[in-house]
């Protein structure tokens, strides 16, 4: 078939439906600044080798998503625009996520502190100075409710970025749900869930490999079943990237950690296609236009590929891999930070170039501190202008066919498939992780990169050229101590007051379930939440089954 | 070989960003040093225990997270109490400008913020190792 | 802890017999930097290495976390434990990044466990030449058992019988281990072969190279002992514990201890009596004038010196 009937099959057969659904959009003109309609995508010229192109890219939603997971992509509708916050106490937290919306954001991602991710109370020893820096603290269903006070959550899609104790936050969402009155299938958003970057770059564990591994596929189980719109999992190169990780590294790593997930679920008996389409995937957009946008073309074609050839699935929803996409904080400059305004720009175009479903702009101060209030606005400012200004979101895909692009995008898929084959070598990613392989590849990366920089061979304006002009000032935020003796008192109050009996019984279920193997967790989990059992005593409980895992490899 | 300059690199607190210690104790292992890394997620006790049966120099203390207030002077603190105040702290990581000038006189002795080139930490080791007592 | 020599390496000395972490830390670094300080600690120090156990195998083994995993056991049956754990110095910078600790975080705060990361400083051995005299330093420090870890890369695993009562050597299943193992000669220097990881596919078929080898005891006629391991969640090691403790008991009859120890104050003797004799003639600017000694002369009187000096010191002496 030519590729113009083969436009005609696609826009008639895959198109149409969505724009009758979803009708493209009319705030934004659909032409370029001087009157130029664009096309909705542009293919190669008459007499290409359709064959081959459809091979490569195909169309807009169509297998191998090259192009993008939907047909009309922007056209329809723009990615989410989702800041990343959290800090200090849950009421703190609750006015900046309604700030957020006033402001436009269209979905609530939530930061955790410290403690939280790595299941402690704010009381515990270990979160001596930790409480509330990063994220908000969560101790208790008390918490939670406090952080979605007056925000409906059947209205708002919510990421939150929780790993090892990611079961016990999700079951706190749903029950928060349930007091609004809100029925678990209205419920969307995300969970991170994402224990293997964690052990792999991002250092927020707790339980060994083989009992995380059961929670994250209890999450899937507990998703399609339950919650029918939410993400059980967004699959991170994100922190592989930050820990120094190539993009090639980034690509490869993360989509192992994918296969890992997918074989695990297999094996606890769910069917491929009752939770692949609710697996999410994050990436990191970094400075290199080019290689960025490849990446992310690529790693789209990769996992359709994996899914259809590996996992012998055809359903299109778990072919397409979905992504959110946060520019690099690794890239950001404390020299000069005002310049990182210009550095998030270039990176939010490319995922936007790369086609993200939805993202996060840094502020120009996270490599300082945390972020103020203006900074944040400066770095939603720059989606929006993107958005609404640039005109790259009014045709899909506009860097196909670049003949740079689509190499690269070719190149990045052959490297990190070299990758691939031999993490199966090692007999698949748990393994490898076990051996440190992964790990060693990050790190001579990340150090290779310091280098030359350090050399001179790389070079970052502000740092090690152009540095002459002197650093900005800019007013950081200050630390506070406050909320440590508030968060405490907190947690302590909950204890008091709720059923103690009732608490110790949810737990002692939760023990009982984790020694059985084939125990569901997530029910018990809910159930321990419901009765205001904290974070801590639940991960506590957990920890005494299942032990901790402890980091092993060596610089 | 003679007074072998040993150093801790070490990461107090709970976060697991490691990149810029890893760098560091690979950095100073390449300029010459015997770099000792700790792992992540040290208690400033454990830290200190640490410094003591290495017998190191230098302890470098790395976060990220925001709680050095809470968690570089009690190294400091720690290690006088054991007999061991000669063993020189310095610190890097986000540390806001009015942090730095405080942990200064809490007895960190050098804060290096993010991006510093390596040859600054070397040059702060070299003349300071001039003060330490030979072995 | 500076100032008037020995009076300051006094106060080590008896900090370390007070068995203060600090002054144990202090001594250990004193016997690395080498020189006359070195020689009058250890003099003063006067120890007696307790029960050393060396883990040789290739990098990626376990042998940290067998080590840590060791330590738990030794712990248990209210034994005071020390680690050593040697790591190569760079050839280029003469730098070293130690990082075998980190796997043994889980004895923190246990002031009953000392662990001493040491570098190789230029040793090809694999083991430094202090580190044989840091065991004599723990052993005065109190502590009951000592286990080494050392680099386990090429001819350097031998090196570990320099220094340790008992040599285990860690590998695993499915890696080609035996293979490289065996061909790098560490078949002869092991007590006790260890499967760890032994849940990993392929342990089987390891252990029947093993077996297969015949491998022996140095020293002795005994089979070497071959053991599983899963060092990351403890299993065997309860085990491999009691056999290590059963076969230093049994090599101790068998008055196989004793020649090992032997053989290495031998060769720390020949050590001592080759770095003088080289000190002597740097420092005397070669050899004297010509045809003033003969080497027949030479070498009776030289024999008569090692006689007065050497001959009644016993056999039994330690360095």
């Amino acid at each position: 078939m030519s590729l113009s009937n083969e436009r005609s099959r696609w826009e008639r057969e895959v198109v149409q439906p969505v724009v009758r659904r979803h009708p493209e959009r009319r705030d934004g003109r659909l032409e370029t600044a001087s009157g130029v309609p664009l096309e909705r995508v542009y293919l190669p010229p008459e007499g290409a080798d359709g064959a081959a192109y459809r091979e490569s890219l195909g169309f807009p939603g169509e297998y191998p998503f090259t192009r993008g997971v939907q047909p009309t992509m922007y056209r329809g509708r723009y990615w989410t625009m989702r800041q990343y916050a959290g800090f200090g106490t849950a009421r703190e937290t609750n006015e900046r996520f309604r700030y957020l919306l006033d402001e436009g954001q269209t979905g609530l991602s939530v930061a955790f502190d410290l403690p939280t991710q790595i299941g402690y109370d704010s009381d515990h020893g270990l979160a001596l100075g930790e409480v509330g820096k990063v994220g908000v603290a969560i101790d208790s269903l008390a918490d939670m409710e406090v952080l979605f006070d007056r925000i409906p959550l059947d209205r708002v899609s919510t990421s939150m970025t929780i790993n090892a104790p990611a079961a016990v936050l999700l079951a706190m969402y749903t029950v928060v749900a349930e007091k609004q009155g809100v029925s678990r299938d209205s419920l969307r958003g995300t969970i991170q869930n994402d224990i293997l970057k964690e052990y792999i770059a991002r250092g927020t564990y707790i339980f060994p490999p083989e009992p995380s591994m059961r929670l994250v596929t209890n999450t899937f189980r507990f998703c399609a079943e339950e919650l029918p719109r939410w993400n059980s999992i967004s699959i991170s190169g994100y922190h592989i990237r930050e820990a120094g990780a190539t993009a090639v590294q980034e690509l490869a790593f993360t989509l192992a950690d994918a296969i890992a997930y997918v074989e695990a679920a297999l094996s606890a008996g769910l069917d491929i296609d009752a939770f692949a389409g609710r697996l999410s995937f994050f990436f990191s957009a970094g400075s290199d236009l080019l290689e960025e946008v490849a990446k992310f073309r690529a790693a789209r074609r990769m996992w359709a590929r994996i899914m259809k050839e590996r996992f012998g699935s055809d359903s299109p929803r778990s072919q397409a891999l979905r992504f959110h996409a946060q520019t690099s904080g690794a890239a950001l400059t404390a020299q000069q930070p005002d310049n990182n305004v210009v550095r998030v720009t270039l990176h939010a175009l490319a995922a936007v170039l790369g086609g993200a479903q939805s993202l996060h702009t840094n502020s120009r101060d996270e490599a300082l501190s945390l972020p103020t209030e203006e900074s944040v606005r400066i770095a939603l400012r720059t989606q929006q202008i993107i958005a609404l200004e640039s005109g790259v979101a009014n045709t899909v895909d506009p860097l196909a066919g670049s003949w740079a692009v689509e190499a690269l995008t070719d190149e990045l898929e052959s490297r990190a498939r070299e990758y691939l084959e031999r993490i199966d070598r090692e007999g698949g990613m748990v393994a490898a992780i076990g051996r440190g392989t992964p790990q060693r590849d990050i790190e001579d990366a990340a150090y290779r990169y310091q280098r030359e920089i350090e050399d001179h061979d790389r070079l970052v304006v502000g740092v090690n050229c152009h540095e002459g002009i002197g650093d900005s000032c800019i007013d950081v935020m200050g630390f506070r101590q406050d909320v440590h003796d508030a968060q405490v008192s907190r947690v302590e109050g909950v204890r008091e007051e709720r059923d103690g009996a009732a608490a110790a019984s949810t737990l002692a279920a939760l023990r009982d379930a984790a020694r059985d193997p084939d125990a569901d967790l997530m029910e018990p989990i809910v159930e321990a939440v419901r009765a205001y059992a904290t974070l801590g005593e639940i991960c506590g409980a957990l920890r005494d089954e299942f032990g901790e895992y402890r980091q092993h490899t060596v610089v | 070989m003679e007074n072998t300059v040993r150093i801790l690199i070490a990461k107090p607190g709970l976060d697991g960003h490691d990149r810029g210690a890893k760098y560091i104790a690979r950095a100073l292992r390449d300029a010459g040093y015997e770099v000792i890394y700790s792992g992540i997620r040290q208690t400033p006790e454990a830290i200190v225990e640490m410094a003591i049966q290495e017998d190191v120099q230098f302890v470098g203390l790395s976060l990220l997270s925001g709680a050095h207030m809470a968690l570089f002077p009690r190294v400091v603190d720690l290690l006088r109490e054991h007999d061991a105040g000669d063993i020189v702290v310095f610190g890097g990581g986000i540390i806001p400008g009015p942090d730095v000038y405080e942990l200064q006189e809490a007895g960190v002795r050098a804060v290096f913020p993010p991006g510093t080139p390596i040859k600054k930490v070397i040059d702060f080791i070299e003349a300071t190792r001039q003060e330490l007592p030979a072995l | 802890m500076t100032g008037g020599e020995d009076g300051a390496l006094g106060e080590i000395v008896d900090g370390v017999r007070r068995r203060r972490p600090r002054a144990i830390g202090r001594a250990i670094s004193i016997v690395e930097a080498g020189g006359p300080r070195r020689d009058t600690l250890m003099d003063l120090i006067d120890g007696t290495p307790p029960p050393v156990v060396g883990l040789t195998g290739p990098p990626g083994a376990g042998k940290s976390t067998l080590i840590a995993a060791l330590v738990s056991a030794a712990r248990e049956a209210g034994k005071r434990v020390a680690v050593l754990a040697v790591d190569p110095s760079s050839p280029f910078s003469g730098g070293a990044l130690l990082g075998d600790r980190l796997r043994m975080t889980r004895h923190s705060g246990d002031t009953e466990v000392f662990i001493r990361s040491m570098a190789t400083r230029g040793h090809g051995g694999g083991l430094s030449a202090a580190a044989l005299e840091a065991t004599a330093i723990l052993g005065a420090a109190g502590f009951d058992t000592v286990f080494v870890e050392s680099v386990g890369v090429g001819q350097s695993e031998v090196g570990i019988m320099s220094i340790a009562d008992l040599v285990l050597v860690v590998l695993n299943p499915g890696t080609g281990d035996e293979i490289q193992t065996l061909k790098a000669g560490v078949m002869e220097i092991g007590d006790v072969y260890i499967i760890n990881k032994a849940d990993l596919a392929g342990a089987d078929d390891l252990e029947r190279a093993l077996r297969h080898a015949q491998l022996v005891i140095p020293g002795t006629e005994h089979r070497a002992e071959i053991c599983r391991t899963v060092a990351a969640d403890g299993t065997g090691v309860p085990e491999l514990y009691a056999a290590t403790g059963d076969l230093l008991a049994r090599l101790d009859e068998d008055g196989a201890l004793d020649r090992r120890r032997r053989v290495r104050v031998t060769a720390a003797w020949e050590q001592l009596a080759g770095d003088l004799l080289r000190q002597w003639l740097r420092e005397r600017g070669g050899v004297p004038p010509a045809g003033r000694v003969r080497f027949g002369e030479l070498r009776d009187r030289l024999w008569a010196l090692m006689d007065e000096v050497l001959g009644d010191t016993g056999t039994g002496g330690e360095t």
